[in-house]
C-alpha cells in the first residue's frame, strides 16, 4: 500500500534520513521503533508531505506521491497524527473533529462518522465545545486520533502516541489503534512503548540513525537478542 | 452634545477597527505586520474619490471599485512580494516585513506621483443630509459608516465562525503545519487572507473619504500608525481585540477633542494605549502565554 525507497530527507545540511525503505502491506499494522534522534518522526513528516524529501520515492496504492504537498497526501487517504498532538487550541473539540474532516465533502457520511467517534470517545462528546487547549494530555491525544480518523484514512500515521500518557491511557490507545485497524485502516505507527508496539504490528522496522538496521516480522524480532537487550530491557 | 460625540465616536472607531481587522488577519496567518495596508487603504480611498467626485457615479460603486482595486493589490503583494520569501531555508519571517515595508513606500509615491500631495475633495451628495432627532443632529453619512462597519464586522465574524473555509483560516492561523495536515491548502489560504484584507482596507478608504469629505496621499500612514496600535492594544491577531480596540480609539479621540483640547487627541489616545497595556501587556483579548501562538 506504502512503499518508500531510498529517501534521503534533510533538516539544512544535516542528513535526518539515509535512504530509508519501507513497506507497508494494506490491512496490517507496522512498528518503527528506535532512540530519540534516529529520524522516526522524520520519516513520518517526510511521507506527510510535511517536510521534503531530497531524494528517492514515495507511492501510495500505486500512485507517487513524491514531492507533493501534505494536503495533496491528505486527500489520498493518508493522515498523520503528529508528535505532540498538534490540538488546534484556540478552536473547540468539535471544531477540530470537522477540521479533520475538512477534505470531505461527503456530507451525510461525515456526520454519521462524527456521531460515531462522539460514541467512541464519550469524553470528546462531553466537552464537544471546549476549547481544544484546555483538554489533558491524554484527552488532547484521544482528540488528535479522532480528527484523523474524521478524515477516513486508508493509511493512519501515529507518531508516538502514548508519550507522556499514563499507563492506563497507555492501554486505551493500544486497544483504538486494534480497533482502527480490525475496521480495516492499515496503520504505522512509531512508538517509544517497544513491547507494545511489536505486539500490535506485525513488522517491525528499527531505525538508528537516520537508517533503518534491522527489520522483520514483529514476533520474530521480539525474540532477537540485540532487540531484547536495546529496547526491552532483557539481557 | 453628549449623545451628538458619542455617535461621532463609534462612526470613527468603527472605521479604526475596519483598518486593524486588516492588519490582524494577516498577522493571524503570517506572524508579521503588513506595513503595506495602509497604503493599500488609501488607493482604496483614492479610489472611491475619483468614482464618487471625479465621475460622479453613486456611492456603491465606489465601495465596488476600491473593492476590486485593492484586492487586486493585496493579490500582487501576496504572489511578489510575500510568497517568494515564505519558507526559504535561511530567511527569516521579517524579511516579509520589510518586504511590506519595500511596498509601502512604493505605493505611496506610485499615488504622490498620480495624486500629488495636497488634499482632494471627496465628495457624496448626501454629505449634509441630516435628522434632528430631539436635540441631536445626524448626518446620514455616519449611518451609512455606522451600517457599513456593523455589516462588515458582523459578517467576517460569523464567516470565521461558521464557515467551512472561516475555520481553515483560523486553522491555519493557529499553526500552518497542522492546518496543511489536515487537508488545508495553506498557500491559497494565505493568499485569500491577504486579499481579504486588502479589501477590508479599500472599504475602509471610501469611509474615511465619506467621514472627513477629503483625503490625501498622507492619510495611509497616519491611519496605518493607528491601526498598529490598535492591534497590539487589542491583541495581536485577535479578531475581536481589533473590534473593541477601534471602538475605545475612536471614543476617546472624539470625547478628547470634545471636553479637553483637540491639540492632545492623539497624545491622550495613545496615552490610554499605553496604560491599558501596562496593566494587560498581551492587549485586551491576546493569548495570555506566548507558546498559544505556533
Amino acid at each position: 500500500m506504502l512503499e518508500v525507497r531510498g529517501v534521503d530527507t534533510y533538516y539544512g545540511n544535516i542528513r535526518a534520513l539515509k535512504e530509508v525503505s519501507i513497506d507497508v502491506p494494506g490491512g496490517s499494522v507496522v512498528a518503527i521503533i528506535g532512540a530519540n534522534g534516529a529520524g522516526k518522526s522524520t520519516l513520518m513528516k517526510t511521507i506527510a508531505g510535511a517536510l521534503p524529501q531530497r531524494s528517492g520515492t514515495v507511492s501510495f496504492l500505486g500512485e507517487m506521491i513524491t514531492g507533493l504537498a501534505s494536503h495533496e497526501i491528505v486527500r489520498r487517504g493518508v493522515a498523520l497524527v503528529p508528535e505532540g498532538r498538534s490540538i488546534l487550541s484556540r478552536m473547540t473539540v468539535r471544531e477540530n473533529l470537522e477540521m479533520g474532516a475538512f477534505t470531505r465533502r461527503d456530507g451525510k457520511k461525515t456526520a454519521r462518522d462524527m456521531d460515531r467517534v462522539m460514541e467512541r470517545f464519550p469524553v470528546l462528546k462531553q466537552r464537544a465545545g471546549q476549547l481544544g487547549g484546555s483538554l489533558s494530555g491524554g484527552e488532547q491525544q484521544m482528540l488528535a486520533i479522532a480528527r484523523a480518523l474524521m478524515s477516513a484514512p486508508k493509511l493512519l500515521l501515529l507518531d508516538e502516541p502514548t508519550l507522556g500518557l499514563a499507563p492506563l491511557v497507555v492501554a486505551d490507545i493500544f486497544a483504538i489503534i486494534r480497533e482502527v485497524n480490525a475496521a480495516g485502516t492499515t496503520l504505522l505507527l512509531v512508538e517509544q512503548n517497544v513491547k507494545q508496539a511489536m505486539k500490535v504490528s506485525s513488522y517491525t522496522y528499527v531505525m538508528e540513525t537516520g537508517k533503518i538496521v534491522l527489520s522483520g516480522p514483529s514476533r520474530e524480532l521480539l525474540q532477537e537478542p540485540r532487540i531484547k537487550a536495546s529496547y526491552l530491557g532483557k539481557a | 452634545m453628549f449623545l451628538e460625540q458619542l455617535i461621532n465616536g463609534v462612526t470613527l472607531g468603527s472605521i479604526y477597527a475596519i483598518v486593524a481587522l486588516g492588519y490582524t488577519l494577516v498577522f493571524g496567518v503570517l506572524d508579521i505586520i503588513n506595513m503595506a495596508h495602509g497604503e493599500i487603504f488609501m488607493f482604496g480611498a483614492f479610489v472611491g474619490m475619483l468614482i464618487v467626485s471625479k465621475a460622479g457615479a453613486p456611492l456603491p460603486v465606489a465601495f465596488l471599485g476600491a473593492v476590486v482595486v485593492t484586492a487586486a493589490m493585496g493579490l500582487l503583494l501576496e504572489r511578489f512580494a510575500l510568497r517568494p520569501l515564505r519558507g526559504r531555508p535561511g530567511a527569516s519571517h521579517l524579511a516579509s516585513l520589510i518586504s511590506t515595508i519595500g511596498v509601502s513606500i512604493l505605493l505611496e509615491n506610485i499615488a504622490h506621483k498620480i495624486f500629488g500631495s495636497g488634499n482632494h475633495l471627496f465628495e457624496t451628495s448626501f454629505a449634509e443630509i441630516r435628522f434632528e432627532v430631539g436635540p441631536v443632529t445626524i448626518y446620514l453619512v455616519q449611518v451609512v459608516i455606522l451600517l457599513i462597519s456593523l455589516l462588515l464586522m458582523t459578517g467576517l465574524a460569523l464567516w470565521l465562525a461558521r464557515t467551512r473555509a472561516g475555520k481553515a483560516l483560523r486553522a491555519t492561523a493557529e499553526n500552518l503545519e497542522t492546518a496543511g495536515l489536515l487537508g488545508v491548502d495553506t498557500n491559497r489560504m494565505i493568499t485569500a487572507t491577504v486579499v481579504i484584507a486588502s479589501a477590508m482596507g479599500g472599504v475602509a478608504g471610501v469611509l474615511v473619504g465619506m467621514a472627513f469629505n477629503y483625503i490625501n496621499n498622507q492619510i495611509g500612514l497616519s491611519m496605518g500608525l493607528k491601526g498598529l496600535a490598535i492591534i497590539i492594544f487589542g491583541g495581536m491577531g485577535s479578531v475581536y481585540g481589533a473590534m473593541a480596540g477601534g471602538l475605545i480609539l475612536g471614543l476617546s479621540e472624539t470625547f478628547v477633542v470634545a471636553y479637553g483640547s483637540s491639540g492632545y487627541r492623539d497624545a491622550i489616545a495613545f496615552v490610554a494605549i499605553i496604560v491599558i497595556l501596562l496593566i494587560k501587556p498581551q492587549g485586551l483579548f491576546g493569548q495570555a502565554h506566548a507558546e498559544a501562538r505556533r
